[in-house]
């Protein structure tokens, strides 16, 4: 564990991503091998599955420190982190063990399932014998959220220099459902950990368009699709397996029955990307209805009513076996067009809309977005290859600018991890009459030195406390920005937003300038309201895949 | 007999009886100063009075002052009662306060810590029935390593630095922990100062604690002039055209909020060493045993949690609001000595 607690140590000292990277390559080329599998796992997000939840961990570590529960609490709340308050409550180890990092995991992994008694006797022995750095680690390996602020793409490219393979290549084979128990670090740097069969590609990302279309080039040289709200997933359909996988590199294949068709249909050796939505027959649903999909590991039949599956499918990376990858988008999409052509009709599937015209058609269209259930504009150059990660300057995200309400502040509470001890973590009310309806939270969109700030503002203004909750005066006055609206009877206010966060802080405006519920019941009204989609020409539900004009 | 012998008031801890207030943050007439941070140690008092040890600072922090100085031990008739100064371990020159009338003794800590550093006068436990004591790192999250394994890790740091090229930058507070850092280094090389911190550490080398040579910060000095050089600046003088004139340099800064996690991440640090003139949880528990009182008030730091913790052990326990109307210094400022 010291050699992997040096790591972390490196990874975490550092915002410099050339230092991250030196260090990550170190690791690569001089930790026993067994750990290097198990901090790629770690790093791509392939955790063991908890065998110790939070609550035990905060009884057993209480009682070995010695301090009453109400007290771990405080002190959780001050440190923001289960994993650090225990490696700081318990007494410093008396002789510090060094057990490796495969050591430690597969010693936790084979507590799955044992009794309480036998779980608490092996982790309390692992605390006592485990430095604070170790034991910090020791604990986040059990608690899980390990982010180390390093992205599964910086982890990569560190391994690919480490063993000299080229990074996308790299990225492929770590790509898929691989257990770090049971896998080599040669089998996984040098053909992959997953079998081929159900191994997706890396997806490709795109970057926010920051600037005017224009600044492209000629809209010719662009293919424009709307950007959906649901879930970014690659289908894969090979001679032996049929996977679907979101872009979180979860295999989701059993959440989405409705898909299972698919592989009786879709051509041998064929891998589709797209993005899965809840459909309402001409247009999707709200996110809000796909969400109740994606919690649930098997789908009652009400739901699959209710919200149905659908893939806008809209890049081909493997057809026929072949990997597409490096032909150019526009052979690609032509490809993706003729195999959607070729299914029989019915199938949850359709090529998500081309949106053509030029620049000032695309602007005008992409105003019309939310109308559509789409957050604005995908624009991919017609003569990219498809791209293994985030590669700047041929996918761009064009999205609508949010919606936005000034609210006031009326509680606030400590962050976590980076953010402990500064009050990040707001409740927003809008005005209903005299009085503050609370309406959202948002924890982020202000600078370190603006939370800063509020921190200091809090502590002289908090009317009442609720354990970590404060009540302030209600006076501080934000923008609070959002993706969407829509109703909500659990909530006091009547509704909820999706992706809302503080925009700028308005330290122009008073509490009586704020916003009212009622301009959020009626901004709901429009984007609820059937009459408030345009009409649309073609219905790519029902038509037969192909690009269409809308 | 009138009321309690120290009563709290909107301008600090208030002794009826002598006339005098103990670090009081409004101005007053007469004013009892447990050491010369600036917390602690406000400008317009009428009178101060402070230990022999802590008066040149003080003078030189807050100018044409009217104050006294007393030596530790030293009792004392104000009004009607009894006043004497004792080590609290602090910083040099830091002192409790201790105020008697008749049997009854009440002691306010000011800032303690319960390790000996070398530098400070050493803490020593009094005798009181009533104790005010500060609680800045009063929750079990903080127990401090022996100031010899912190000094061990910041010669590593430096010896590291100076090897790789880089000046190292060690950012502390003016008074007391920037000399108790520079006495706890070897000699490895020379220790430059910023114009505050060489300030102070003048003035107490000139009274005659033992702090190594130092070089005030000049213009035209840089990393050619100086490498491997250690820098010990004010916390505000990181990541700024000062610091930047020594080229590659490693950033540091040391007290005891580093022990989380968070803090050090947020102030974007390299590194940071935990070491605090503050009592760790451990010390702060000790200290209280140590007193024999039975009532004790808490203030500057996690009061509330710290108040009930102690009413568990069977104390009589209040708190004594600070400035701000009962806040806790949960959220550290970091300007603040720690």
């Amino acid at each position: 564990m010291k050699r992997f607690a040096a790591l972390f140590n490196a990874l975490d000292s550092t915002t410099k991503t050339g230092a991250k990277t030196a260090a990550l390559v170190d690791y690569f080329r001089t930790a026993p091998e067994a750990d290097r599998v198990w901090t790629i796992a770690l790093l791509s997000g392939r955790r063991p599955k908890r065998v110790v939840n939070a609550t035990e961990l905060r009884t057993w570590a209480a009682e070995a420190a010695g301090v009453p529960l109400w007290l771990f609490e405080e002190s959780y709340a001050i440190a923001g982190d289960l994993a650090e308050t225990i490696a700081h409550l318990l007494p410093r180890a008396t002789q510090a063990a060094d057990p490796s990092l495969d050591a430690s995991l597969r010693g936790l992994i084979a507590l799955t399932g044992r009794p309480e008694a036998e779980r608490r006797a092996y982790v309390t022995a692992a605390w006592a014998g485990l430095g604070p750095d170790e034991r910090f680690l020791f604990n986040k390996l059990m608690t899980g959220g390990f982010r180390m602020g390093v992205s599964s793409g910086l982890m990569t490219r560190a391994l690919a220099q480490a063993t000299g393979v080229d990074a996308a290549v790299m990225a492929h084979r770590l790509m898929g459902d691989w257990d770090p128990a049971r896998t080599r670090f040669a089998e996984l740097t040098e053909s992959g950990g997953a079998e081929t069969g159900a191994r997706p590609y890396p997806f490709a990302l795109a970057s926010g368009l920051e600037t005017a279309p224009e600044s492209l080039g000629p809209a010719a040289d662009w293919l424009a699709e709307w950007k959906w709200d649901g879930i970014r997933g690659q289908i894969i359909a090979r001679a032996q397996s049929f996977a679907i996988w979101s872009r979180g590199e979860d295999l989701i294949t059993d959440r989405f029955p409705e898909f299972a068709p698919l592989q009786d249909h879709l051509p041998p050796g064929t891998v589709l990307d797209g993005e899965i939505v809840a459909w309402g027959g001409t247009a999707p649903l709200p996110f809000a209805d796909l969400q109740k999909r994606i919690a649930r590991k098997t789908v009652p039949k009400k739901l699959l009513t209710e919200a149905p599956g659908h893939f806008l499918a809209y890049d081909l990376l493997e057809a026929e076996g072949t990997d597409l990858r490096e032909t150019p988008l526009a052979a690609r999409r032509a490809r993706l067009e003729a195999i959607l052509a070729a299914l029989p009709p019915g199938l949850p599937i359709s090529a998500s809309p081309v949106v053509q015209g030029d620049w000032p058609e695309l602007i005008a269209l992409r105003a019309t977005a939310r109308a559509r259930r789409a957050e604005g504009l995908m624009l991919k150059r017609l003569s990219s290859p498809y791209h293994a990660g985030r590669k700047r300057g041929d996918w761009w995200k064009w999205k609508l600018d949010p919606f936005s309400v000034d609210a006031v502040m009326l509680y606030a509470q400590s962050g976590h991890g980076r953010r402990a001890n500064l009050f990040t973590d707001f409740t927003f009310a809008v005005r209903d009459g005299n009085d503050l309806v609370p309406f959202t939270k948002a924890y982020s969109g202000l600078t370190d030195a603006e939370f800063a700030e509020i921190t200091r503002w809090v502590g002289k203004h908090t009317v009442e406390r609720f354990g970590p909750v404060r009540r302030v005066v209600p006076e501080l006055v934000f923008e609070i920005g959002f993706e969407g609206i829509q109703e909500s009877p659990r909530h006091k206010s009547g509704i909820a937003l999706r992706f809302p966060r503080m925009l700028r802080w308005r330290q122009d405006k008073a509490v009586d300038e704020i916003d009212t519920l009622e301009s959020l019941r009626s901004l709901l009204r429009q984007v609820s309201e059937p009459g408030a989609l345009p009409a649309e020409k073609e219905d790519p539900g029902a038509s037969p895949p192909g690009p269409q004009d809308i | 007999m009138s009321a309690q012998l120290l009563s709290f008031t909107d301008r600090g801890i208030f002794c009826a009886e002598g006339g005098f207030y103990i670090d009081p943050w409004h101005p007053v007439d007469r004013a009892l100063i447990t050491h010369g941070h600036s917390d602690h140690a406000r400008w317009g008092h009428g009178h101060y009075l402070c230990t022999h040890q802590a008066l040149p600072v003080m003078r030189h922090r807050l100018g044409d002052i009217r104050a006294e100085g007393i030596g530790y031990g030293e009792r004392r008739q104000i009004g009607g009662v009894e006043v004497s100064f004792h080590p609290a371990g602090h910083v040099p020159g830091s002192a409790q306060i201790r105020v008697a009338r008749g049997g009854e003794v009440w002691v306010v800590s000011g800032d303690y810590k319960v390790e000996a550093d070398g530098l400070s006068e050493p803490f020593e436990p009094v005798a009181c029935h009533s104790f005010i004591s500060e609680c800045t790192f009063g929750l079990p999250l903080f127990r401090w390593q022996p100031q010899a394994v912190i000094a061990e890790q910041l010669a590593n740091w430096w010896h590291t630095n100076a090897a790789e090229g880089r000046a190292s930058i060690l950012a502390a507070y003016g008074l007391g922990k920037a000399q108790r850092l520079m006495t706890l280094l070897p000699q490895a090389g020379p220790i430059l100062t910023h114009g505050a911190v060489e300030e102070t550490t003048r003035i107490l080398r000139d009274q005659g604690y033992p702090l190594p040579a130092t070089t005030r910060v000049v213009a035209g000095m840089d990393a050619k002039s100086h490498p491997g050089a250690l820098i010990i600046a004010p916390p505000s003088a990181l990541g700024t055209a000062w610091a930047r004139r020594f080229g590659p340099s490693a950033e540091a800064f040391a007290s005891g909020w580093m022990a989380l996690r968070g803090i050090r991440r947020r102030r974007g640090l390299g590194t940071g060493f935990v070491i605090s003139d503050h009592a760790d949880w451990p010390g702060l528990n000790a200290a209280i045993r140590a007193t024999g009182a039975e009532r004790v008030f808490v203030t500057h730091g996690y009061t509330t949690p710290f108040r009930r913790w102690l009413e568990e052990q069977g104390y009589e326990a209040g708190i004594v609001q600070t400035e701000f109307g009962g806040e806790e210094a949960d959220t550290p400022s970091e300007a603040e000595p720690s």
